[in-house]
């Protein structure tokens, strides 16, 4: 996958869309309010080790963090169309830097895997009997 | 669940409980203030166990590598063991030089510190009093332009410091200053990106040391200072800022008032006022200070307005807990 980072531009890139990506976030009213109250700096930071994860590059997440991460949110309500509202924030935004549509795709796959793990859901159907 | 070995003792930590409300609840107080891992005052050291990174977060390398880290914010998950910070490796000694009332709540308090403090203006220090009460203060003095340390300090109501600052200390008196700490400061280097700087309160005591340190550094873009206040006796250094604003064609200074209608100031919400006469914040560095309710609704809508994450700089000043 680190092909795919170096063609969107690594690091320097990340860094360009962490702003774009996370001001559409914010004026998006479908999902703004799980974002308030939140330290912002920190958010961004989190918002930059996820762009680098979704862009390909290294990373640490893990699907455990990524449940741990949004479980309060869940309780608030996070259901799949916020989560839709996200990647397609996440997709105008590579746009806007020119990043070309095949790439988008692919940085667009790698967010969606996570979905399960971000709704807390288990991808798993007979562990899901179980909740 | 973890155990914090601390002076001879092993004390189990309750569930969600962090190192420094452990050790609280057994009877040991820690010196601390704002309770969120911004001023430092309850830092640690561990001597053995494996520290958590949110326990180090915004300690400098030096002193992560030393096991430094902030009991306020540390949940080990495994047993550490934990000592007090050698007070006088961490902290100067300074002396109270002057009080003078900014206005019927503030008081400008200058130190003189017993040996030089390397600081930026706007960053701010802990004062230890001998009794171990501990409280942070912003920086308004410029090391270029001010020979003591000069700030300003509301007076808080059932404050022990801020009460022990108006109504006890008096020149001569000892204080320990730790610090300094906090990154809202004003950083050469692109000396023509226009300033946005809004507190309210003794917020103004940043922005006042930030603005100073800008213009002394020779800042050409413009600078805009506005300053919030509910009633217009919460106004204080009016002359300082106005005179500034005369001697430097690039510095303005605008004053806002909530709840009072008069000619030296604008009526309005200071957020409100600032976004409607700059409502385009691209290319602009943002310095936020003050009521920390309100420095993060405006970092939000400084964000939103234009300003990148990276330039925008919140001290949002955190009540004392505890």
């Amino acid at each position: 996958m680190s092909g795919l980072y170096e063609a969107i531009g690594g690091e320097p890139a990340v860094n360009a869309a962490v702003d774009i990506f996370y001001r559409h976030v914010l004026s998006d009213d479908r999902i703004a309010h799980f974002f308030d109250g939140v330290d912002m700096e920190r958010q961004a930071q989190k918002q930059k080790a996820f762009l680098t994860m979704a862009f390909g590059g290294p990373h640490n997440y893990t699907g455990l963090d990524m449940r741990k991460g949004h479980a309060h949110l869940v309780k608030q309500g996070l259901n799949d169309s916020h989560f839709d509202a996200v990647v397609e924030h996440l997709s105008t935004t590579l746009s806007e830097l020119n990043v070309d549509q095949d790439h988008i795709d692919q940085v667009v796959a790698i967010a969606e895997s996570t979905r399960e793990d971000v709704l807390g859901r288990s991808a798993e159907p007979d562990e899901a009997a179980q909740v | 669940m973890a155990t914090v070995k601390f002076e001879a003792q092993d004390i189990e930590l309750a569930e969600g409980e962090s190192v420094l409300e452990c050790l609280e609840r057994s009877g040991h107080p820690i010196p601390n203030s704002c309770r969120s891992g911004v001023c430092h005052s309850c830092l640690m050291r561990a001597t053995a166990g494996e520290l958590p990174p949110a326990a180090q977060k915004g300690l400098k390398e030096t002193h992560r590598a030393q096991g430094y880290f902030l009991s306020c914010c540390c949940y080990p998950d495994t047993d550490l063991s934990a000592v007090r910070v050698d007070a006088d490796s961490m902290r100067i000694g300074a002396r109270v030089l002057h009080k003078e009332a900014l206005n019927e709540r503030v008081l400008r308090v200058v130190l003189e510190a017993k040996e030089p403090l390397d600081y930026f203006p706007g960053q701010f220090v802990n004062f230890a009093r001998a009794d171990g009460l501990v409280r942070s203060f912003s920086l308004a003095s410029v090391p270029a332009l001010d020979d003591n340390l000069e700030f300003h300090v509301a007076l808080v109501p059932g404050g022990k410091m801020s009460g022990w600052l108006h109504h006890e200390a008096s020149p001569g008196d000892d204080l320990e200053l730790m610090g300094p700490l906090g990154n809202c400061f004003y950083v050469a280097g692109n000396s023509e990106q226009p300033l946005l700087l809004l507190g309210t309160g003794t917020g103004l005591a940043p922005l006042y040391g930030i603005a100073r340190d800008a213009l002394h550094q020779g800042h050409t873009g413009a600078i805009h200072l506005f300053h919030g206040a509910l009633v217009a006796a919460d106004r204080y250094l009016v002359d300082a800022l106005s005179a500034l604003a005369r001697d430097h064609a690039n510095f303005s200074y605008h004053p806002c008032v909530r709840d009072e209608a008069g000619s030296e100031w604008v009526q309005a919400e200071v957020d409100a006022h600032a976004l409607a006469m700059i409502p385009n914040l691209k290319g602009w560095k943002v310095y936020l200070c003050g009521n920390p309710t309100l420095v993060r609704q405006v970092q939000r809508k400084a964000f939103l307005a234009g300003a990148s994450m990276q330039d925008i700089y919140a001290d949002a000043f955190l009540p004392a807990g505890g």
